[in-house]
């Protein structure tokens, strides 16, 4: 029996990666289609796509479908996998990408909330502070992100996403730093709180070097503005390893955190003009449909190689987005 | 020694009850205009095949060849099926300066100034950004 269960965790890992394998292989192909029709459009010959309009949204939409299962898998969030993935392997637009990946991780963040609130493993106190400047400065970054070329975007872009995948691999968080003493910033805030384990084991925690914590916020705030990403990569080891809250509220607040954040940065896109509901809206609910699914299967297995696939998929995306934007 | 109170804050609970039904109305509403706009039941403002064909290039070549309006000028266009699924969008981009109202009168009767102040300021920039009021920074 027990063999049986490692074999199906084993055939549902290898299945899903050689899903997604096929269709980040069949999207690249077709990828090159799509560009090369874009570019003899560009130069006005005025013909059209040969693809049917409701082709890339109905592809886009599984496609979503299989990142959000993949994305919960690996214990990353949906944005940080959308931008990369879509702008490289589908003929859209890196603006309109930038759109939806906000739009992406700002539903998937507002739809966790209110469990994570209710269960005080994300925490307003920790929360709110964090938000102003990460908001405040989110906005910076998408104007940022609108007004730069293209091709700078692209190699920040790329950079970023290699430098996240060398994260996700060295990063190791701790269950529940130790903090001796809270610092003056902290306690002045009062950010602090308490939460119920399964185990009925009640888990105090206050935060550390909150000032320098908060300043990292602007840097975040501008990265996930400027490229459509969502955060929670970068959130989740400053309110852990630097600040010192426990992974599972550093986790719930920083999902929380990201309905806070993405929220400014999409209504510059939004106003901007740079959501094509077209594409957009299959994205989220593909994304969404694939979390909902990746959550129970997480329940029964955890296929660990599933995170360093992922790692290697940035890898892969990130170097490509450097390529295009150094154009090779 | 007293048991440390796990309980989320009245405050917090009051967001997570705003947001449960605001974001669930939202993503249901964003089907629903999906669905009438892909079907074709509500004609679009850019045609299927202008859309996929700009999809590719900046959105400033997007916005200008389809005479695309900016910042709120959706809003006027909502008896176009592409337009109307903006307000399902307009709703979950809302819902956090909704949630943040309660927030502030709790932080005030609890005479908690500062967290009274970081929420203020908080719904300004979203508001802000919501506002269009700063643009032009697309090419």
């Amino acid at each position: 029996m027990k063999l049986n269960k490692t074999w199906m965790r084993i055939l549902g890992g290898v299945g899903l990666a050689a899903l997604l394998l096929a269709t980040l292989a069949w999207a690249d192909n077709n990828t090159d289609i799509a560009n090369e029709a874009a570019k003899q459009m560009a130069e006005a010959t005025g013909a059209p796509s040969s693809m049917p309009w409701w082709a890339w949204p109905t592809i886009l939409l599984f496609f979503c479908f299989v990142l959000g299962i993949i994305a919960v898998l690996a214990g990353v969030g949906g944005g940080v996998l959308f931008v990369p993935l879509v702008s490289g392997f589908f003929p859209f637009h890196l603006d309109f990408v930038r759109g939806a990946g906000l739009l992406v991780a700002l539903a998937g963040a507002l739809a966790a909330g209110p469990g994570l609130l209710k269960r005080n493993l994300a925490s307003l106190r920790l929360a709110l502070p964090v938000a102003l400047i990460a908001s405040s400065c989110a906005i910076v970054g998408a104007f940022l992100g609108l007004a730069l070329p293209g091709n700078v975007v692209q190699i920040c872009l790329g950079g970023t996403i290699m430098g996240i995948a060398i994260l996700l691999l060295t990063s190791k968080n701790t269950a529940r730093p130790v903090v001796t003493k809270q610092d003056a910033l902290g306690l002045a805030l009062g950010i602090q709180g308490a939460y119920l384990e399964a185990n009925g084991e009640v888990v105090e925690w206050k935060t550390h070097r909150t000032l320098p914590g908060l300043l990292l916020f602007i840097i975040i705030g501008i990265m996930a503005g400027m490229f459509g990403l969502g955060a929670g990569w970068a959130n989740v080891p400053v309110l852990n390893l630097l600040m010192g809250a426990p992974l599972k509220v550093a986790v719930g607040t920083s999902k929380f955190l990201l309905s806070i954040t993405d929220t400014s940065a999409a209504w510059v896109y939004l106003n901007q003009g740079c959501v094509i509901p077209l594409m957009a809206i299959p994205s989220i609910i593909g994304l969404m449909m694939g979390s909902f699914v990746g959550v129970r299967l997480l329940a029964k297995a955890k296929p660990a190689f599933i995170r360093y696939m992922v790692i290697g998929v940035l890898l892969f995306a990130g170097g490509k987005a450097l390529a295009k934007g150094l154009g090779f | 020694m007293n048991r440390p109170d796990t309980n989320a804050p009245a405050e917090q609970i009051a967001y997570a009850n705003i947001l449960f039904y605001g974001c669930w109305s939202g993503l249901a509403l964003m089907i629903v205009t999906y669905a009438l706009y892909v079907t074709g039941i509500m004609d679009p403002y850019v045609s299927m095949d202008l859309v996929t064909k700009f999809w590719s290039q900046p959105v400033g070549e997007y916005l200008t060849q389809n005479n695309v309006p900016t910042g709120w000028g959706w809003a006027t266009l909502l008896n176009k099926g592409d337009f109307l699924n903006f307000l399902g969008i307009a709703l979950l981009g809302g819902l956090t300066i909704v949630c943040y109202i309660p927030v502030i009168f709790a932080y005030l009767k609890k005479k908690d100034m500062a967290y009274a102040i970081i929420s203020l300021l908080e719904v300004l920039v979203l508001c802000f950004a919501a506002s269009g009021i700063v643009g032009g920074g697309a090419h």
